[in-house]
């Protein structure tokens, strides 16, 4: 597989190398700082009723990114961009974590000269399924992800591996791409032997309607597969917290679209982006209930979803208000005989959660925000959440993405 | 016409290309199979055939440039220059804001299929431009390349900032990018863009040259009446909304006294517009200046406090009713001006 994407790029590489001079620029920014240097210092202040550690009810067996109460200061990171060759342009984001220690978050050489559309990517990267997978956290609208996002990929999927990405040369905007990774993360599990752990299919659809309105439509497919993804404090039937290990397939869907309006498509004094996400895994294989203590495995099966749905309204210049929906669903599990009577099946609770944000940009490199939340996710543990963030950008800014 | 008679051979080596690359797209998920569910493959596949035949369709029949210009001046100066002979996509709008514009998908998708971009460069499409470059995965028109054009390094720049420092506000490291506002400044963008598109299509090397002589020619003389009609406007004191006209500033004269951004992308302040009411009474302004994208209260404030006319310019093709072409822009820019003095 490997081989055959390098023989592609190579050919692609010798095929195109006729008609690309150099791509070291005259002029543009990014290469006045060669590389590119950039740092972004974040911070928040959280107020919570609730536990942060205590998981969406019916999620017991996912992640829980959750969030920090008081004073925290958040991860700074750091970017560095440059490109290597005419070839190749390099990417590393390092997130320098506030309890000491460096995070490789995104580090992926992406070629530069392939040509008809084609875009090649390997290396640590964050995955190109749905809409907000692939925006780094201090660019995000809310404090924090969605539900769908924190449960379902753990905040954000990031994958070591190559991605593949075909534009298709029409008028509208129809992107094609795949990817073959680790499956280090969740809902994979590190892994160590030979091929990969993971595959994404995403394809994007987007156009303007006019100059004030533009869209982005887009489904992607994850699979994977979990080798003794071991989950702590899972409530059993009796009310216990157990241990659980979980093996089989990952197989999620999912569906994003993104609206964007702006009068007279200025952004600078006014627009409205609506977007929303949903997705749907099926996760099959065997459970092991309580590895500390009965140690019984039988098959289990589970379907979870969700879905958030949110808006963003910059009504003056530097000011945007914002409001997000969030659902889960956490399914009905087939449990197998041997743990029916251990394994909760049917949780019978729908998690939901409410979010309204205000934020303000003194300029493009400094934002300060304010959100509430009513967090409705665990059962009978309704939470009130209130985030004061600030988000500094330093040193080259890098352009985003839609 | 004889553009007709080239469009057949063109789509055909655009249709062959294209199935040579479904091919290599074939191949790469059918032998890849051991790590895609059969379902995924069924759908990958359908999902390709489906973009297959849209991209069918949309091929252009005919065999002109596929120009992208970030912005409505370039696009005007390549249809000054290219006629017929270029199919123009205009990235952004008079009303947009340049220096706030998203990476769109149409943005991505036009610069896709661009055989040349035609920009300003000087860091104003930066917020942007890399993106769509990069993700349009179309390696002719990269920076360095044939296919990417910017006109500042054709033109003296002004304002290179001495110090750079982002507590200056938003100032470009090499210089102001606003070169649109001095006509003067199309002389030499045009001559090297005249070459560059002879020299991406040199089938039309000589349709190009005869253009930009006359081109040339026209403009000049252009000049020379705006510069007439303008004489009044020497020494003229203005206020600016954002410092984004030292180059019209410096053609005509105008003496800029201060600006309403209390630096350049800072929002006008309450308190920073009293603070330029106070500078315009011991030094009074005719009128003050801003662009048609720009916000109109900072501008009708200080205007109605201070008693001067407020004067909305096109800034670029599009900007006004009569900004149809490079010729409307600077002829209502002109008397536009000149309407603020009386």
């Amino acid at each position: 597989m490997i081989k055959r994407i390098a023989t592609c790029t190579a050919l692609a590489v010798s095929l195109s190398h006729s008609t690309l001079v150099g791509a070291a620029a005259t002029g543009s920014a990014e290469n006045a700082f060669n590389p590119a240097f950039s740092l972004i210092l974040s911070g928040t202040y959280a107020s919570l009723l609730q536990d942060p550690a205590l998981r969406p009810t019916g999620f017991a067996m996912n992640p829980n990114p959750g969030h920090e109460q008081g004073f925290t200061l958040g991860e700074s990171e750091m970017g560095i961009s440059a490109n290597i060759d005419p070839q190749f342009r390099g990417v590393a984001t390092l997130a320098l974590d506030p309890a000491g220690g460096v995070s490789v978050e995104n580090a992926f050489v992406q070629t530069t000269a392939l040509g008809d559309g084609f875009n090649l990517k390997f290396g640590r990267f964050f995955s190109g399924l749905g809409y907000l997978n692939e925006v780094h956290a201090h660019a995000w609208d809310f404090v924090d992800q969605p539900l769908v996002y924190a449960a379902l990929w753990e905040n954000q999927l990031g994958e070591d591996g190559v991605q593949f990405k075909w534009l298709a040369p029409t008028e509208t905007f129809v992107e094609l791409g795949a990817e073959v990774g680790k499956g280090r993360g969740f809902p994979g599990s590190d892994r160590a032997k030979n091929g990969s752990g993971a595959g994404v299919v995403f394809a994007h659809i987007g156009g303007d309607i006019g100059i004030e309105q533009s869209w982005r439509a887009g489904a992607s497919l994850h699979r994977t597969r979990a080798v003794d993804r071991e989950s702590a404090d899972v409530p059993d039937l009796s009310g216990n917290p157990v241990t659980n290990l979980f093996s089989g397939d990952s197989h999620t869907a999912g569906l994003d679209f993104v609206w964007k309006y702006a009068p007279d498509g200025n952004i600078r004094e006014r627009y409205l982006k609506v977007q929303g996400e949903y997705f749907r895994r099926k996760e099959s294989g065997n459970l092991t209930y309580d590895t500390a203590g009965a140690n019984i495995s039988d098959t289990f099966s589970v379907t979870q979803n969700g879905f958030y749905l949110q808006s963003v309204y910059q009504f003056v210049p530097r000011w945007r208000i914002g409001a997000r929906y969030d659902r889960l669903d956490p399914g009905v599990a087939q449990v197998g005989a041997g743990n029916a009577g251990n394994v909760i099946s049917d949780y019978a609770f729908t998690p939901t959660r409410t979010t309204l944000m205000l934020d303000y940009s003194p300029s493009e490199f400094s934002r300060l925000r304010v959100q509430l939340a009513n967090d409705q996710s665990r059962q009978g543990l309704a939470d009130t959440q209130f985030f004061v963030q600030y988000i500094m950008s330093l040193g080259a800014h890098g352009a985003h993405g839609y | 016409m004889n553009l007709k008679s080239k469009s057949s051979p063109q789509r055909h080596r655009d249709t062959e290309k294209s199935e040579k690359q479904s091919k290599a797209f074939r191949a790469f998920f059918q032998e890849s199979q051991g790590w895609l569910p059969l379902y995924l493959r069924v759908s990958v596949v359908k999902i390709f055939c489906l973009s297959l035949s849209l991209l069918l369709l949309t091929i252009p029949a005919h065999a002109a440039l596929n120009v992208f210009a970030c912005e409505p001046e370039w696009a005007a100066l390549t249809q000054e220059l290219a006629g017929d002979k270029a199919t123009l996509y205009t990235a952004t709008g008079a009303l947009q804001d340049p220096h706030r514009i998203e990476a769109r998908p149409s943005l991505i998708a036009r610069a896709r299929r661009a055989n040349l971009v035609v920009c300003t460069g000087a860091e104003l499409e930066v917020a942007w431009l890399p993106v769509v470059l990069r993700e349009s995965g179309n390696n002719t028109v990269l920076p360095g390349s044939d296919g990417y054009f910017e006109a500042a390094q054709f033109v003296t720049m002004l304002e290179v900032p001495t110090r750079l420092d982002r507590g200056e506000g938003d100032v470009h490291a090499l210089g102001n990018p606003h070169i649109q506002t001095d006509p003067r400044n199309f002389l030499p963008v045009a001559e090297a863009l005249g070459k560059r598109l002879a020299q991406l299509d040199p089938g039309h090397a000589a349709h190009y040259r005869q253009r930009l002589a006359a081109f040339k020619q026209q403009w000049r003389a252009a000049i020379a009446k705006w510069e007439a009609q303008a004489a009044p406007l020497k020494g003229v004191a203005v206020v600016l909304q954002h410092k984004g006209l030292p180059y019209l500033s410096h053609w005509l004269g105008l003496n800029e006294v201060v600006a309403l951004e209390p630096k350049p992308g800072m929002e006008p302040s309450a308190a920073h517009l009293a603070q330029v009411l106070n500078t315009l009474q011991k030094q009074p302004a005719r009128m003050v200046l801003r662009a048609a994208y720009q916000n109109e209260r900072p501008s009708e404030w200080i205007a109605q406090r201070a008693h001067i006319a407020a004067v909305v310019l096109p800034y670029t093709v599009g900007g006004s009713d009569k900004a149809k072409d490079l010729y409307g822009l600077f002829d209502d820019t002109i008397a536009r001006l000149l309407a603020g003095l009386q």
